[in-house]
Parts: structure tokens; sequence; C-alpha cells
């Protein structure tokens, strides 16, 4: 499994049944391959589908049904297509229950970070804001660190904020974090690592419950 | 009987130098190819346009970009289009980027009439630079105007000769909402059918706001499915 399919494959397991759920690019995109059969989920796309199913197999593509990041998509029963209006109608009325999201700095206090890099990358914001301010769970996924090898969980971010204090959860190839009052707090460690490698490995003090900390 | 088709030249003969123009679509569905080569032919200049993204590059609104046709773009997210961005950083066009939703609902509100509406979105980012903020029973929040356009050009599935519309699948996206916010509405559609012969259930857009019907005689690789967009 490379480290994408491990973020992927343990973000899965945050869904549950009955949960309408919106996927961004990269990284959440890869979550429904994981999911159990018996999970029923509504997946939402910006522009305009709610109901998205399976990945697309090659041949079966439809010219007029991509999601939000242009790859094409298959449905599930009940799917249903409305205008970009409405679509944000949903997401910004508090009707989508978890929100995956990828991102390039996300903070100890919940700020996300992952729309701009000033003088650099600034193609726009598309619906990540809507999202991360308005889905009732924002849950990030994301590599532990940058090409670089730098923390992307900081206490405080660096780049312009995408929304502030947001984000409840998140899922690295490391670890899963959640964000609370606290602090940091490590919920799970990857089954190949230990904490002394995540604590150095993140820009934020990280908080442990007691006894052992469970494996992933 | 009403019969608003006509040949896409007359048609699009209407947009004149330094028009705004709203472009229906959501990458590749949606948009209204054959009516923007249209546009590139005709050498209309000094458009605003306003579309979610910016196309691919070669394709698209993309194409009037790189002729130079565009002096504005008002979009949520050029990102696929490498060569808008670049254009952008050079400052050959001006991009004015919005949330997504935000850009949907300021075109919707254009058309239902309004002039404008109060959205906490982006209220902690840098957005609020650009934006006024005013103070809502003790809340922040942003004043974002309502968007018209003098033309819409869309992209319809079916239409009957009055207009009435529907579209397909994810390719409704901005459609509906522009056709309502602007002067003169446009519209390629893949079939035309007598009126009539759609459900007005089924209706996703009435007639009223549609101005012209252009037929599309063939789908050009453009509206095919995307080899580079395969899995």
């Amino acid at each position: 499994m490379s480290f994408k399919e491990k973020i992927a494959a343990r973000a899965a397991r945050e869904i549950r049944s009955g949960q309408v759920i919106n996927l961004g690019i990269g990284i959440p995109t890869m979550i429904l391959d994981y999911l159990p059969g018996e999970v029923e989920v509504l997946v939402q796309a910006e522009n305009g589908i709610l109901g998205i199913g399976p990945r697309c197999r090659a041949g079966d593509e439809d010219r007029n049904l991509i999601d939000a990041g242009a790859n094409y998509v298959t449905l599930v029963p009940g799917a249903s297509f409305f205008d970009s209006a409405l679509s944000f109608a949903l997401i910004r009325g508090g009707r989508v229950d978890i929100s995956f999201l990828g991102t390039l700095e996300v903070a100890a206090n919940g700020d996300l970070a992952n729309w701009i890099v000033p003088g650099k990358m600034a193609p726009g914001i598309g619906g990540g804001m809507e999202l991360a301010q308005k889905a009732r769970r924002l849950v990030v996924t994301t590599s532990h660190t940058t090409r670089d090898g730098e923390p992307k969980i900081l206490e405080r971010c660096t780049l312009p904020l995408t929304a502030k204090g947001c984000v409840k959860t998140i899922i690295t190839e490391l670890a899963v974090i959640d964000v609370t009052s606290q602090g940091l707090m490590l919920r799970e460690l990857a089954a190949e690592t230990d904490l002394a490698t995540v604590r150095s490995l993140t820009g934020a003090p990280l908080l442990c419950g007691e006894g052992e900390i469970p494996r992933f | 009987m009403i019969d608003k088709t006509t040949a896409s030249a007359a048609a699009i003969g209407q947009v004149r130098d330094g028009q705004t123009v709203m472009v229906g679509g959501f990458g590749a569905p949606g948009t209204p190819f054959l009516l923007l080569e249209r546009l590139l032919e005709q050498g209309t200049t000094g458009l605003t346009l306003v579309k979610n993204d910016a196309n691919e590059p070669g394709s698209g609104i993309s194409r009037l970009l790189e002729a130079g046709r565009a002096t504005r773009l008002i979009a949520s997210h050029i990102g696929l289009n490498p060569t808008a961005v670049a254009l952008m950083n050079r400052r050959e066009i001006e991009v004015e980027l919005h949330p997504q939703g935000i850009l949907a609902e300021k075109i919707r509100a254009g058309g239902a009439g309004l002039l404008g509406f109060l959205t906490d979105i982006g209220v902690d980012t840098i957005l609020r630079r650009s934006r006024e903020v005013l103070n809502l029973d003790g809340r922040e929040a942003i004043l974002e105007r309502a968007l018209r356009a003098d033309v819409a050009l869309i992209h319809a599935a079916q239409a009957d000769r009055s207009g009435n519309l529907v579209f397909a699948k994810s390719a409704r996206n901005f459609c509906p909402l522009m056709a309502m916010a602007a002067d003169t509405v446009i519209v390629e559609v893949e079939e035309v059918v007598a009126t009539g012969r759609i459900d007005p259930d089924a209706v996703h857009l009435p007639g009223a706001f549609v101005d012209h019907l252009v037929l599309l005689e063939k789908l050009t690789p453009d509206y095919g499915v995307l080899p580079h967009h395969v899995l």
C-alpha cells in the first residue's frame, strides 16, 4: 500500500452509514475504494451531484458525468443532479456530514491553509473555503510532512487561511489526530512508527490519552 | 408558435466588443464550445468573461483568452488551465476569483433581481481585504454584490422550440443560473423538439429565460470523453 492508499483506507473508517460526504481532490477521491460494502453513503460533488458511486471502469465513461476534479464517475441508486447554487446551498446549509480535504498546512487550533501560496500558487478558491467553513465535520487527509520533510502540522499556519478553527481530525500515513480545545490529541498511531518519531515530525505539541495508543 | 431557433452566426453576432459574457460549464460538461468558437471567429474583443473555470489549454474559453480577446475573467478555480494561470501571473488578463458557491450565488442573485447578499464565507481570510465587511447583529458579514452579464452562452441537452431546456447530468452546473442573469441568452442545444414534447415537470429552465436556440449539428471532440481524464 502506498502512503496515500494507507491514508485513504484509514479515512474510510471515519464514515458512518447514512452520511452525506464530500471528497476533495487527491487522496480523498481514493477513500471510496476502501469503504466497506455495507456502509451506505451519499457522496456529493460541488458541480451538482449527490450520489457518486464506485470508480468508473475504463470504457464506461459518460461525457456528461464528471466530479469536481474532472474525473469520470458512476452513480449509486438514489443519485440526483442539481445546479451549482443548490449544490452550495447543500454545503453552506450544513447538510454535508463530513468534508475530506487535503492541505498545505494545518494548525493545532484547527486552522486550515490549502488554497494559496502567495507569489507561487494561486489557481483559485474552488469549493474548499465553503466546505471547510460549513461542513459539519472537516477531516484533513494529508502526508504528515512536506516533500522536503518539514511538518505540515503546525502551531499556527504561516500561509493565508482557507478557514479558521475548522479542522476536527487529521489523518496522515503516521497518525490519526483530533483537534481539541486542549490542543492536538493523538488518537491512533500507524503500525510501523512510534510516538517519538511522530512527535519529531509534528510542528505542534501532541497530547496522548492514558494507556496504550491504538494502532492502524 | 414561438420558435427561438436561429443560426449560430446570427445569434453570436449580437455580442459586442467590451461586453460581459457569462459562459456555462464546469470543466467541459455544459461548456458551449460551438458558440465560443463562433465568438472567436467573429473577432469580438475586450470581453469580460464569467465562468467557473478557464477550461483547459486550447479548448473553450481558453481559446478566447489565448487570442487576447478577454481583458478580464471572473472565475472560481483555473488550476486545470496552466495557460490561463500564466496569463494571470503576467497580468495580461485581470482575474477575479471567488469561492465557488459564492460565485454561483452572485449570479443567482443577479438573475433573481437582487442587488447582493451577506455571507460569512471568507470573513476570517484574506478575501476580506478586497471586500466590504459589515456588521450584522454583532456578526461580521461580507457584502457580495450580485453579478449580471450582457450575454450568457450556455449548453443544453434538449430544448423545445419555445426555449424550455433540459440539461444532462453534471452539465447543468452554472447554466440555468447564468441564463437567469443575462440580458441576452444564447443556448446551443443537442436536440430541438416540438413545443409540448417536454413534460412540464421535466423542464429544468423555463423558456422565458431563453432568447435564442442554436442547434448543434455535430459534437466535436471537445464534447466527448476526454482521454486525458480517463483513469
